[in-house]
């Protein structure tokens, strides 16, 4: 068993695959199209902006084989912008097109309607569940804190989607997502402590199956 | 609703975490790793390592201690000191930093917060402003680990790294720093009402009581602690259980 880390060189992703080794699970970090579509599992991760995301997985050609794995059944799961990517658009610096393997958008928070008039959204905040039967969030306890960073945030056409939000300065947000085998989380589980290691030992489970 | 935040400061020198009072007369406390993994143990919420004579020598000395930290501290990792180009933040952030902070080389040239922004994101820049009073409400900000005055009112300053795009703002009272005699509560409130990008107080904290008096006078986001925990005079979960019981809203 072994789950691949996206290499498209956007962000820290050794403590993602510190945590992922912690967990005991065999971690490959790749850009190879094959050795990718081999594995049992992908993480597609990401710190930055989107434009800049989408410009670096055109450059090493790497949209079609996130697509392929998408559609593939197996256990996907986007961090934050990685996450992100996978909507159909952002507002992030004008107009980007993303991966389209989600239906929605990205776009900033409405920082005339927060209560602290606060961006980025940094810090560690609860995640109600919506959605409860994903294994994914099995195990771990509702309102559960987890690490944030970010101004942009996700809006799934199709609600159903939406498996927990969070409440960021009175405003509600989808903090997470699932459609079918493709997971997407706003917040950065490898960040988010134990809570953060009990979502990915659950993601390397699913992976296991 | 976002929780506050409480964060451990360590100060490093060479391959010993140190602290000093008002950023000098270091004195070894410990193994940077050994304390970073038994704070993240007793749940603080952020590590920041400061490379405390970088700034001094040109270089960041940190690399090995991110790259241990980043083994088993699933937390954010802040890495501040002596980081001068963008090569410099690459490195800290390959070897397993969230996040950068950067003082001196902002000030010398304001511009390179914007170039750092531009490819990390602002998420990623921290501008840590080194701040001592001069006057009433008034303070400087200074370089080099608090060795250089120079001539930025610090409330100007903040507002100009807001502008730039840094993310957060690491803002340390030398005044306070290590005398563990409580916060710059006027410094704290002052900035975090100036800017809309979160603030962190680092400098002063020597009881529980510190912290929830400058979350209640300010609209500061966390505390960057030190001497209170190296010295263990307090825990990081009886901090936490003090503010916790004094409303105020933190991760437990």
């Amino acid at each position: 068993m072994k789950i691949a880390i996206l290499d498209y060189q956007l962000g820290n992703v050794r403590s993602l695959i510190n945590a992922c080794e912690s967990l005991g699970a065999e971690v490959i970090f790749s850009k190879d199209h094959n050795e990718i579509l081999d594995s049992n599992g992908l993480i597609l991760p990401g710190v930055g902006s989107f434009p800049q995301g989408v410009k670096n997985l055109e450059k090493f050609d790497l949209i079609k084989t996130v697509k392929s794995f998408a559609a593939s059944n197996k256990p996907f799961l986007g961090i934050c912008l990685g996450m992100q990517l996978l909507f159909e658009s952002s507002e992030e610096f004008g107009t980007h097109k993303g991966l389209n393997i989600i239906k929605g958008d990205v776009v900033k928070f409405p920082i005339q309607e927060l209560d602290s008039k606060k961006l980025p959204h940094v810090g560690w905040n609860e995640i109600v569940k919506n959605k409860h039967n994903s294994f994914f969030l099995n195990n771990l306890a509702d309102n559960s804190d987890m690490y944030f960073v970010h101004s942009y945030y996700v809006r799934p056409t199709d609600s159903s989607s939406v498996m927990t939000t969070t409440n960021y300065a009175g405003f509600d947000f989808c903090s997470s997502v699932i459609v079918n085998n493709v997971i997407g989380c706003q917040f950065h589980p490898e960040k988010s402590g134990k809570n953060g290691l009990i979502v990915m030992k659950n993601f390397i489970e699913m992976c296991n199956v | 609703m976002k929780k506050s935040r409480v964060i451990a400061r360590i100060d490093v020198k060479n391959e010993f975490a140190i602290k000093g009072i008002h950023l000098e007369g270091l004195r070894k406390v410990g193994d940077p790793n050994s304390l970073a993994k038994k704070y993240y143990e007793e749940g603080v919420d952020e590590i920041i390592f400061m490379d405390a004579v970088a700034a001094y020598y040109d270089r960041n000395s940190l690399t090995e201690v991110i790259l241990n930290a980043s083994r088993d501290v699933f937390i954010p990792i802040t890495v501040g000191g002596g980081l001068r180009t963008i090569e410099d933040i690459q490195v800290a952030l390959e070897n397993g930093a969230d996040k950068v902070a950067i003082n001196s080389k902002a000030i010398h040239s304001p511009e390179f917060i914007k170039q750092a922004v531009k490819i990390y994101g602002t998420q990623c820049i921290v501008s840590s402003i080194d701040a001592k009073q001069y006057d009433d409400m008034k303070w400087y900000a200074y370089t080099d680990n608090g060795r250089e005055r120079t001539s930025k009112d610090v409330i100007d300053w903040a507002k100009e790294v807001e502008q730039l795009g840094a993310g957060e703002i690491l803002l340390t009272s030398i005044d306070c720093d290590g005398t563990k005699k409580g916060f710059d509560y006027d410094l704290c409130s002052r900035v975090s009402n100036e800017v809309s990008i979160p603030v962190i107080s680092s400098g002063g904290m020597g009881k529980s009581e510190d912290a929830t008096r400058l979350f209640k006078s300010s609209n500061i986001d966390g505390i960057a602690i030190a001497s209170i925990l190296h010295y263990e005079l307090e825990s990081v979960s009886e901090i936490k259980y003090c503010l916790l019981k004094n409303s105020i809203n933190i991760r437990i």
